[in-house]
């Protein structure tokens, strides 16, 4: 029965995923591309990975989804800005679908050799995982993996959701930086939207801490409570509740860089309290991990807003002042 | 008193199943924008609701209970202001048409 709905699950993501390589339009391919994202984190589910399953629906399906929706709507924007009210795709050369084509059949077909050649028993570092994990003091052998094993994968991780950040405001052009982000444009009907966005951050940011304190005994974390809180803010902002910050603003630089900064000073306190680079000592191994998490979340949210609202540029174009 | 419970759980989840059935139906057969939406908000409603009261009795925690109920309040908030948000600009569309 279970295997039954396994094949069904696989089907129905290989045909998506085909439908989605040939969506004519973009923004056929990227609601393609979040359904995608979803049947990916049922499969998580099924193979017993709800950690991985939560981020793939939160940052797969959601977060990346929105930020080509975003992408789209801009790039219709600023076409009717200089003119072209749909600077559509430009005919691919068939040189390059092929040079393409051949680039992902190459890298699956490696991956499929990859999977069917691993030796079986798959080697596994599973029981080291769980025998080391009563000395963090966490539940959770993911949260111990991310935090502890290998801290220094998610410390890298923060740093590069901060650069990409930087290289997105980077894409503003000179009279607008430091300003506000292209608000979104106002819903109509206004009505359903400010009542939805009204409703629903008190649940939200609640089940978004939630998830990143629970995180530490079961699956959950701050990548996924992160993503929660910045959907909240998003919600507000998309339904004119709130306005985008000036990326110039001192708080904003703040707290965007304060979750890598702290991390990496904790980092660097290893040294000094246990014997290398991001070793905690046991006894102060569990508090360590929830200070970091603490810290981590808020600037994680506001790197994925700020991500998905991008560079401030499309009000300057119009308008000197807006 | 089990018999029963389990007659109940089966009889609203397959009930809920037919709601999402026919709610998909609806949205590939319906023919315009007004009638695929009304497709669509069934299962969200009626459908899941169903599924829900279905597994209700056999949570053991109440806590467990009230976020199921409370998913179920969440997507009934999402998905009616995805409806209202879509069939105000397909009305819109239609009449720039």
């Amino acid at each position: 029965m279970s295997q039954l709905l396994d094949i069904v699950l696989v089907a129905m993501t290989l045909s998506l995923a085909v439908w989605t390589v040939m969506a004519r339009d973009v923004f056929s391919a990227t609601v393609g591309f979040m359904a995608f994202g979803l049947l990916l984190a049922i499969i998580w589910v099924q193979l017993a990975a709800p950690d991985v399953a939560m981020t793939e629906a939160a940052i797969g399906a959601g977060a990346s989804g929105v930020l080509f929706l975003r992408f789209i709507a801009r790039r219709d924007a600023l076409g009717a800005s200089i003119g072209k009210p749909r600077p559509d795709d430009a005919p691919v050369p068939t040189g390059l679908r092929i040079a393409c084509g051949a680039l992902c059949g190459i890298v699956a077909m490696a991956l499929g050799i990859a999977v069917l050649a691993l030796p079986s028993p798959a080697p596994s570092l599973a029981q080291a995982a769980a025998a080391s994990l009563p000395r963090t003091g966490l539940g959770n052998p993911i949260a111990a993996v991310l935090m502890a094993y290998r801290a220094l994968d998610t410390l890298l991780e923060s740093v590069v959701l901060v650069l990409a950040l930087i290289g997105i405001w980077s894409l503003s052009p000179d009279s607008a930086w430091g300003s506000s982000p292209d608000p979104f444009p106002s819903p109509a009907p206004a009505g359903p939207l400010t009542l939805f966005a009204r409703l629903l951050p008190p649940v939200g940011i609640i089940v978004g801490i939630h998830l990143t304190w629970i995180g530490a005994t079961a699956p959950g974390g701050k990548f996924q409570g992160a993503t929660v809180l910045a959907a909240m803010w998003l919600l507000a902002m998309m339904a004119g509740l709130a306005r985008p910050p000036a990326i110039g603003a001192t708080w904003l630089r703040v707290l965007l860089a304060a979750g890598p900064t702290i991390f990496l000073a904790i980092g660097f306190s290893g040294w000094l309290f246990a014997d290398a680079f991001l070793a905690y000592t046991d006894a102060a191994a569990k508090p360590i991990i929830v200070l970091i998490e603490a810290v981590l979340t808020p600037s994680i949210a506001a790197i994925l807003a700020m991500m998905l609202i991008g560079p401030p540029a499309l009000a300057h174009m119009r308008a000197p002042d807006t | 008193m089990s018999l029963l419970l389990n007659g109940f759980t089966v009889l609203c989840v397959i009930l809920g199943g037919v709601f999402f059935l026919a709610g998909t139906v609806g949205l590939l057969r319906f023919p315009d924008a007004a009638s695929r939406l009304h497709a669509l908000t069934k299962p969200d409603n009626l459908g899941l609701g169903l599924i829900v009261l279905g597994i209700l009795p056999r949570v053991a925690d109440p806590v467990d209970a009230l976020k199921l109920v409370l998913i179920w309040v969440l997507v009934q908030f999402g998905a009616g202001t995805a409806a209202q948000l879509l069939g105000y600009h397909a009305r819109v569309d239609r009449r720039a048409r």
